[in-house]
């Protein structure tokens, strides 16, 4: 409990940090970008709307740094980040929690295929060290090393088209509606298949290798031996000794390097016009939308965070070690 | 009271191995250098890593056509002119790569460098000070490690407006450091109580010669392949950068070649050439530093080599498995209870018998 306790501290500190790199970001920008986007919205900005700019941009002359830093806050806790530039007069938070859902389903449920399955194949491939297995190293090096978004590019190139059974673009039919029935759910899915492939085909590898690797180390351990010595199967031997002991490290790397991950699937949504949270931010960088871009950002080390505090909770589960402690 | 002998006896061989000549310590040097290259891996990725080197500096020379140069062969399929075929614009898709070779290359080691710096800093300080100072650089490390990189560099590149190569090398440097920063650390901190280092601690250096000549030669390996590691990383987010336009447009990389070729239709043109070819040098690339990379984890911890042949036949046609760790079981092996055979048997694994020897 204590352990669980120190992450959670640990990750307010970061989602503080976080929050405040987010808030210095904007001072950088040289000159006077609120001045530049009233003029290129002529008009169309409302006085709310521009006070609420300058006080993300901090050109707030009157107020020092710190009652900015405060004002920032209170925005945030009211769950006001904005207007959005692209889409005036909509508030940033209304278009994140509108493409938040299908970015959470496509990548966190790929996520999760992916790391299984990654973990599965590493287990025999350090296992079977030496058989067909090894045949994998070099297919998966030659892999992660693909950029996500040009094995997209492939995909779509390869497998859509006329005719074809892979839409190469979008989130669901245009003539649909979002809504929980026996059409759009088909659709919605028969798009997701490409790039759910593509992220799982570019993050499985790394997996595999880690796991490899770890099973590789533990399998010469003496506890192993011991297990052989004992008369246990092959199987039970890979499976309860091995297996179980190489997976704690990589359930820790699965809550490391999923910063890494997320910064890649947000690609795969751009190439195919997913209707997610990268796409938005391709959007917002087109359009040097900085609320928006700020918002998305926001949005995703939360989200990160979150996804980080539940592997921690998998490896307290699964190391009876951390719980001893009590 | 006697004195320990033990502890002369560890004095004097160790100034009997400092007193050589320095010949003997160079011979051995260079014979471990030749064992990393000949690592099959290490090897294949060095000269993997030494031809885009190569196209780096004379790329921009040799380039049959500038860059940017519009001709009126426009969407043309590879041919004898355009090796790679042509863009909407008429530009040579060969030329392009080869021009963006450099940028590539640079940003990857521009940012590995200033990433390894940094986390050799920050790693290494941590680990060997320990304490509170350890504590508050390990959160500022886990802060960075959790925070998701790629979106960060993204947002701060967008901020600056058309920004220069080395300007996007310091930002993804200055961002990505913090996995090094905590392998290293625990290494450090595994190095720390070694008896060397409280030797040198001992004899009066100063903590940064600790740190400086005792602890970084032990730590050249994870250095290494972290900075490997870190060059992949940075060529990744530099070309992500080009593919969704926020660099300068200037300057062309191999994510620059991929930005147009998305953005005029290339996919529904069926203009194969004028993404494959960049795409392939980007994984070609990663490819040759992640070899580079497992020859060095290999060279550290020789456990994770790839097995040679590991399935011996026997003279009786049983194939065993051999694995590290243990010895194989073989049915054939005497057993007690079952069919109990002369142990002269040549098909039974060899076995071990107890000698006697004499007190």
């Amino acid at each position: 409990m204590k352990y669980l306790l120190q992450r959670i501290a640990f990750y307010l500190f970061t989602a503080w940090a976080a929050i405040t790199l987010n808030f210095f970001i904007p001072r950088m920008v040289p000159g006077d970008p609120v001045q530049a986007l009233i003029t290129k919205y002529q008009g169309q900005l409302s006085t709310q709307a521009i006070d609420s700019l300058y006080v993300l941009f901090g050109l707030d002359k009157d107020k020092g740094l710190w009652q900015e830093y405060l004002d920032y806050w209170g925005q945030l806790f009211h769950g006001d980040l904005g207007l959005s530039f692209t889409f005036f007069p909509t508030p940033v938070s209304e278009i994140i929690s509108s493409s938040l859902p299908w970015t959470l389903l496509l990548v966190g449920i790929t996520t999760i295929i992916s790391f299984f399955l990654g973990t599965g194949l590493g287990v025999l491939a350090g296992w079977r060290r030496g058989s067909w297995a090894d045949g994998l190293l070099p297919v998966t090096t030659f892999l992660s090393s693909v950029p996500y978004f040009w094995l997209g590019i492939i995909a779509i190139y390869l497998l859509t088209g006329p005719g074809s059974f892979f839409p190469s673009s979008g989130g669901f039919d245009n003539g649909l509606v979002p809504a929980f029935d026996q059409y759009f759910i088909p659709s919605a899915l028969r798009h997701s298949v490409l790039p759910a492939l593509t992220i799982l085909i570019s993050s499985v590898s790394g997996w595999i290798l880690s796991m490899r690797n770890m099973m590789v180390t533990v399998s010469s351990e003496d506890y192993i031996t011991v297990a052989h010595a004992k008369g246990l199967t092959d199987r039970r031997v890979a499976m309860s000794y091995a297996a179980r002991n190489a997976l704690l490290p990589n359930v820790s790397g699965f809550a490391l390097s999923l910063g890494f991950i997320v910064g890649g699937t947000l690609l795969v949504e751009i190439v195919f016009s997913y209707p997610g949270i990268g796409f938005q931010l391709f959007q917002a960088l087109g359009a040097q939308d900085y609320p928006l871009m700020q918002g998305i950002f926001l949005i995703i080390t939360i989200s990160v965070l979150v996804a980080n505090l539940i592997a921690d909770v998998a490896y307290l589960l699964l190391d009876p070690r951390t719980r001893k402690e009590g | 009271m006697t004195i320990p002998t033990s502890s002369i006896e560890q004095v004097i061989p160790g100034e009997g191995s400092m007193a050589q000549p320095e010949t003997g310590k160079r011979g051995k040097a260079k014979r471990q250098r030749f064992r990393f290259v000949s690592n099959r891996k290490a090897a294949t990725g060095l000269v993997m890593l030494a031809i885009y080197l190569l196209f780096a500096i004379i790329g921009p020379w040799v380039a049959p056509y500038a860059p940017d140069a519009r001709s009126n062969d426009l969407i043309q399929s590879p041919s004898g002119a355009h090796w790679l075929g042509t863009t909407h614009l008429g530009q040579d898709v060969f030329s392009q790569l080869l021009v963006g070779t450099r940028s590539v290359i640079f940003v990857g080691f521009f940012a590995g460098i200033i990433a390894t710096m940094l986390s050799v800093l920050i790693g290494v300080t941590a680990g060997y000070l320990g304490g509170k100072a350890d504590e508050g650089l390990s959160a500022l490390s886990n802060v960075f490690l959790v925070i998701p990189a790629l979106p960060l560099i993204i947002i701060i590149t967008s901020t600056l407006e058309n920004a220069e190569d080395w300007l996007i090398a310091l930002v993804i440097g200055l961002t990505s450091w913090s996995w090094n920063a905590r392998v290293l650390r625990a290494q450090t901190l595994s190095l720390r109580r070694r008896d060397f280092v409280d030797a040198s601690r001992a004899t009066g250096e100063k903590t940064w010669r600790v740190i400086v000549f005792e602890l970084m030669p032990n730590l050249t390996a994870v250095i290494a392949s972290g900075f490997v590691g870190t060059v992949i990383f940075a060529v990744l987010s530099e070309i992500t950068l080009a593919f969704i336009g926020v660099t300068s447009s200037t300057t062309w990389n191999w994510g620059t070649i991929l930005f147009w070729a998305q953005g005029q239709q290339a996919l529904a043109q069926e203009a194969w050439w004028w993404f494959i070819p960049a795409g392939l040098a980007i994984a070609l690339l990663g490819t040759a530093l992640s070899l580079i990379n497992f020859g060095i984890d290999e060279f550290v911890s020789p456990r994770l080599r790839s097995a040679g042949k590991t399935k011996i036949k026997t003279i009786d046609g049983r194939t065993v498995r051999m694995r590290i760790g243990f010895t194989p079981v073989l049915s054939n092996s005497p057993e007690p209870h079952t069919h109990a055979r002369p142990l002269a048997d040549p098909g039974a694994a060899t076995p071990v018998v107890k000698k006697e020897v004499a007190p």
